[in-house]
């Protein structure tokens, strides 16, 4: 009796122990995310109740309900997250796909390719689709040489434009995880399929494409929400017509220096970013699919 | 955030060269803060080094942000500037703010300069245009000569590009849409007002194919011939036509801006730093600041020094005939109702 006593309260002591020091061993990690993350989101939050006066007040989330340009740019950031994401997995996955059927060597170069965009500056990129899409540009100056089109389109200084310009700079984003994934798939799985009958399309369907799925969803999930807090691509592709919560916070601070409202829009996009999230992850089952749930 | 790093380093920087230079400061200095890139290179050519030498006052200068350096510096009480180079609208937010000392207009003579051209807390020192600008491809010299020819795409067929904030943007609609250059304030100065202004630029966006954000962006624009007409900032457009775009651009109707010289609150040099506005404010420096960029001086004797040529006169914002043919910004109309029309222009943008 006595004995088992004793052994008890020793293992007990012992997993306190490993706890204290698992605690330990994590703690700077903890501390790097209570300093980065936590701290200014936190600050953030209480400034977003600072009124221009400098006291308590809710006028900065009034303003976003009396106006009804706040709700259009929070619609309009949304609306170009999923596009620019819906676009990234239409031509990422195939792209994907493609290099993870190439023998290694090949494989190896696409991937160069795709990651020698993800070297070069942002800004750089973001000008480079100005000059390739603007109305005397390449792009329609070699199309109406060639006679695809009469007039110049209107690619760039609206939603085309901007949506081309994302999609280009978030497709390594997407392309990466999803990569990943396939090539970690084991292809005797395939072979399986197939002796027991499958065709390569029905193997595909049914035991590729679900494998690869955690990767493309990692990727899927990065992408929309980098999109989300996007600025300088939409900003100069955009022509001034596409106004993301970004832009307006940029306003914010830079023109009227009021932090207060400018934190409120991004308390109010973090809010409505995890709700979105949220409801996704009951729907889709998310952790599963992140391959978090294992 | 790598401004914020940038600038307390610039300010760690400073408070260190401040504590081994006070021994020394026994002659008299000031430390000036500007845009940098062309434009200050200018205001050092024609302004600082001359008035520096006839002086005798030390002149240190660097490159600053704008007035949220000015706020940092004096929030945190350690202003290391005497004088700041800004935009007239940031200067009027600042002096509102607090941030600034206000001028003494005993030492600084201003009777020679434009009305409206100072005020209170800061001096004007160069002054610009928001002007019409065409393609000379697409409309030869007959481009818009006022603002109802700018708002009238039947009579000038062909894409527009407007500013993308409020400000400068009200102002040509609401003379497009009839009201006299001297009324335009009044009208604006309620909401029915700006919001008869809005109706304006409402039927036009149909053809405004960008709102454009800077004055790089509106000079690229008709340099690339992306957009037939725009608004904006009429010495980015004679520096596009010098490269050879083809644009021009009218002063009719313009709208007279400029750019001032003020002093941080509790700048460590103050009495200098009046001294030396006065200084640089004279007709005789000033009346060299077009040789080295197109903007126009605050100080109307300088056009009778005989230092600027007719010719260059004429293509002068400030000088005497085109300014008669401007709308000087109303500064007092911004401080009052900037932050409201520019909640209401977002209504227009989104919509």
């Amino acid at each position: 009796m006595a004995v088992t006593d004793m052994n008890a309260a020793g293992l007990r002591r012992d997993e306190r122990l490993e706890r204290l020091r698992l605690f330990g061993l994590a703690s700077p990690a903890l501390l790097l995310v209570l300093v980065i993350l936590v701290i200014p989101v936190g600050w953030l939050f209480y400034v977003s109740f600072i009124g221009a006066d400098g006291s308590f007040s809710l006028e900065n989330y009034e303003r976003m309900i009396k106006r009804k340009s706040y709700a259009r740019i929070f619609w309009t950031t949304f609306q170009v997250s999923l596009l620019t994401t819906g676009l990234c997995v239409l031509i990422g996955y195939p792209l994907a796909y493609f290099m993870s059927q190439l023998p290694r060597k090949l494989a190896n170069l696409c991937m160069i390719t795709v990651l020698l965009p993800f070297w070069t500056s942002l800004l750089v990129r973001t000008y480079a689709w100005l000059v390739l899409l603007q109305k005397n540009g390449l792009v329609n100056n070699w199309a109406i040489s060639l006679g695809l089109w009469d007039e110049p389109l209107k690619l760039v200084h609206n939603l085309n434009g901007t949506l081309i310009g994302m999609v280009h700079i978030m497709l390594p984003f997407l392309i990466l995880p999803t990569y990943g994934a396939m090539t970690a798939i084991d292809r005797d799985y395939l072979k399986a399929a197939s002796n027991l009958g499958a065709s390569p399309r029905r193997a595909f369907w049914t035991v590729f494409l679900p494998l690869s799925t955690p990767g493309l969803f990692a990727g899927a999930l990065m992408v929309f929400i980098l999109c989300l807090g996007f600025f300088v691509t939409p900003a100069v592709l955009g022509g001034g017509k596409v106004i993301l919560v970004s832009m307006k916070i940029v306003s914010n601070i830079e023109l009227f220096v009021n932090w207060g409202a400018a934190s409120a829009l991004g308390v109010v996009l973090m809010v409505l970013t995890v709700t979105v999230l949220w409801v996704a992850s009951r729907f889709l089952n998310l952790d599963r699919m992140t391959g978090g749930g294992h | 955030m790598t401004k914020q790093i940038k600038t307390t380093l610039a300010l760690g920087l400073m408070a260190s060269t401040a504590l081994t230079g006070a021994a020394l400061a026994q002659d008299k200095s000031v430390t000036i803060a500007s845009w940098g890139g062309s434009y200050q290179e200018a205001q050092s050519k024609a302004l600082f080094e001359p008035a520096a030498e006839n002086t005798g006052i030390e002149v240190k200068q660097e490159t600053y942000g704008g007035m949220s350096d000015v706020r940092l510096q004096v929030s945190s009480g350690q202003v290391t500037l005497d004088i700041v180079a800004s935009g007239s609208g940031s200067a009027s937010r600042a002096a509102a703010e607090g941030l600034l000392e206000p001028l003494d207009y005993d030492v600084i003579d201003v009777s020679t300069f434009y009305p409206g051209l100072y005020s209170d807390y800061c001096i004007g020192g160069d002054v610009f245009s928001v002007v019409a600008a065409w393609n000379t491809d697409t409309y030869g010299d007959a481009g818009p000569q006022n603002w109802a020819d700018f708002f009238d795409t039947e009579k000038f067929p062909g894409t527009r590009a407007y500013r993308g904030t409020v400000s400068g943007a009200l102002e040509p609609a609401l003379m497009a849409d009839g009201v006299a250059p001297e009324d335009v304030y009044e009208v604006l100065s309620s909401e029915e007002g700006i919001e008869r202004a809005l109706d304006k630029i409402r039927e036009l966006k149909p053809h405004i194919a960008v709102f454009w954000s800077s004055g790089a962006q509106h000079a690229q624009l008709m340099k690339d011939g992306e957009v037939d007409m725009t608004t904006g900032w009429n010495g980015r457009f004679d520096n596009a036509a010098k490269d050879g775009g083809k644009v021009s651009y009218t002063f009719n109707q313009a709208l007279l801006d400029y750019d001032c010289f003020a002093i941080p609150k509790g700048a460590p040099n103050k009495d200098t730093a009046m001294e030396f506005l006065a200084e640089i404010s004279k007709a005789e420096y000033q009346d060299d600041l077009p040789k080295y960029i197109t903007y126009g001086p605050t100080n109307k004797a300088a056009y009778e020094t005989g230092e600027i040529s007719a010719e260059v006169a004429a293509s002068l914002p400030s000088s005497p005939e085109n300014a008669a043919k401007q709308l000087p910004i109303s500064l007092e109309w911004y401080a009052e109702w900037e932050q409201v029309a520019a909640e209401m222009y977002q209504e227009m943008l989104t919509e």
